[in-house]
């Protein structure tokens, strides 16, 4: 039982991690701490599924969690810091919505997820259904960070949030996606991030900037 | 008189003392560890305690047409200050009148404090007391929200706000040290501490740069035993807001029992505990550069953002 409660405890421990790291990613300016807070969220979204294989006896969930650890812990940030490297001055100066007013709007979008996941809560016992929320306010956030923010990095930072917001509520739903979903869905999103790399790589190299308010004119 | 009521009493008088005497010791330790980390040797540490005696032994001086407001201020903020001194757990979980120990009446008393310091500058009429108060009442206005939802989220597992029964429950439940709510709560309890004492990343306690000071300015007009009251309430209510943080998140020492021996490890952990975090607040302090004062909202906000996913986080879990 003792055990139990530690497994739980472990488990809202690293999906609320996934979601203050959402939060992160508006609050900081900086396009490397917006990376390092989507780095740290894909540590903590393979925790849970490592803590969700531990205490399920999933083998397949353990293999999930290195996944995500490959690719979302490690690949991808890498992918983004040499893009920072790039433009070091690639940080958000001038976001359309401002920072204090988005966190206000990140905490309300917080509020809508609780109050609109409430019936699947409801519906379902167990620790890892109460955690639903914390994933689909991550979704909700990285939809706000793809309206409020300017920057190329910040928007791509905003889709993966999307992303890792997905997987936490599929991991605790459905306490395991099959592992050849998993590896599809994961790997399309690296996929993702290569091409949007490059395009925005392009971008920089026609005009100097990662910012994204600058493709105004259509050109032939 | 009986042991029993005999025992409370003395824990607020020790309280009282302790921390009095406490609490300039704290500004030179703070001051001491900054000094040595950039390489200076620094005054000694009871360099705050000498000031304070030269002070109260000089003449006080009043600004023309000041009115009660400025001479009374530096009472009000002790007062208040020694009030939660000797309402709080701080020492020992039994107080006298550890029924009343409220979380939101103990943000009030502090609160009060510094309303005072901020009318008292209003009062002087110069321009720079004006300013400060007005960036004092605009951090206020921010930090104390994010303070009231944070005690929610610790007030919301034992259903009380009220002080002693928060810190027993988190002495009888090891396992809540851990738990995302009580991690969330901390961050944003650092963040308004540091607001409210006028640290670092918000003011800067060390200059006198009249673009951006905030506590300084308030108190530019004090002097002698008024400015000696001012510092001493300051320091007060850093070594209270500190204490209180410790107690929160880390109990373990407080005195449970009625025995001497448990008050006294009581003294010596709370003692540890507050310089370990005064240390870790002041090497901090070297790190970091002053906001601009037009990024401190944001600094508030993402306190406000913690401690809302804080009590979120309680009610899921709860």
């Amino acid at each position: 039982m003792r055990a139990h409660g530690a497994a739980a405890a472990l488990l809202a421990l690293t999906s609320g991690t996934v979601l203050l790291c959402a939060a992160l990613a508006l609050w900081r300016r900086a396009a490397r701490g917006i990376v390092s807070a989507l780095r740290v969220q894909g540590f903590a979204l393979a925790g849970t599924a490592a803590v969700l294989g531990v205490q399920l006896h999933e083998p397949l969930l353990l293999v999930t969690a290195g996944l995500l650890v490959a690719v979302k812990g490690v690949a991808i940030p890498l992918l983004f810091g040499r893009l920072v490297q790039l433009d070091p001055s690639s940080s958000e100066t001038d976001p359309v919505v401002n920072v204090p007013a988005s966190l206000v709007a990140a905490v309300v979008l917080t509020l809508v997820a609780f109050v609109a996941t409430r019936p699947i809560v409801e519906s379902v016992r167990g620790v890892p259904i109460t955690l639903v929320p914390f994933g689909f306010a991550t979704v909700l956030i990285g939809f706000f960070v793809l309206v409020a923010r300017r920057k190329a990095v910040s928007q791509m930072v905003g889709l993966l949030l999307v992303d890792n917001g997905i997987g936490l509520v599929a991991l605790l739903l459905t306490t395991g996606v099959p592992l050849l979903i998993e590896l599809g869905g994961t790997l399309d999103v690296l996929l993702v991030v290569v091409v949007l790399r490059v395009l925005v790589t392009r971008m920089h190299a026609e005009l100097g900037v990662f910012d994204l308010d600058s493709l105004q004119e259509l050109r032939d | 008189m009986t042991g029993i009521t005999v025992w409370p009493v003395g824990v607020v008088v020790a309280q009282v003392t302790l921390f009095v005497l406490g609490a300039p010791f704290l500004v030179g330790l703070m001051r001491t560890v900054r000094c040595r980390l950039e390489g200076r040797t620094g005054p000694p540490v009871r360099q705050t305690w000498r000031d304070l005696r030269k002070l109260l032994g000089k003449q006080r001086t009043q600004p023309e047409k000041s009115s009660v407001f400025f001479a009374m201020a530096p009472v009000v903020l002790v007062a208040t200050t020694l009030v939660v001194v000797a309402f709080a757990p701080l020492l020992s979980i039994d107080t006298v009148f550890s029924g009343g120990s409220d979380l939101f009446a103990i943000v009030f008393l502090l609160l009060l404090g510094s309303v005072s310091l901020a009318l008292a500058a209003l009062d002087t009429g110069t321009a720079f007391g004006g300013m400060g108060s007005s960036r004092l009442m605009a951090i206020v206005a921010l930090a104390e929200p994010a303070l009231l939802v944070a005690i929610l989220a610790l007030a919301a597992p034992v259903h009380s706000s009220s002080l002693p029964i928060i810190v027993a429950g988190s002495l009888h439940h090891p396992m809540w040290l851990a738990t995302p709510q009580r991690i969330l709560a901390f961050g944003a309890f650092v963040i308004v501490i540091l607001a409210e004492s006028g640290r670092l990343p918000v003011d800067n306690p060390a200059t006198h740069l009249e673009l951006t000071m905030i506590h300084e300015a308030l108190m530019l007009e004090y002097s002698g035993p008024d400015l000696a009251f001012v510092v001493l309430g300051e320091s007060l209510r850093l070594l209270v807001l500190l204490a209180l943080l410790s107690n929160l998140f880390v109990p373990w020492g407080i005195a449970t029992s009625l025995t001497g021996l448990s008050f006294v490890v009581a003294v010596v952990s709370l003692a540890a505990k507050v310089a370990l975090l005064a240390t870790l607040v002041a090497a901090g302090e070297v790190m970091v550069a002053k906001l601009r004062l037009f990024r401190v909202p944001e600094l508030l906000a993402g306190a406000f953002v913690l401690s809302v996913l804080a009590v979120l986080s309680s009610l899921v879990i709860a």
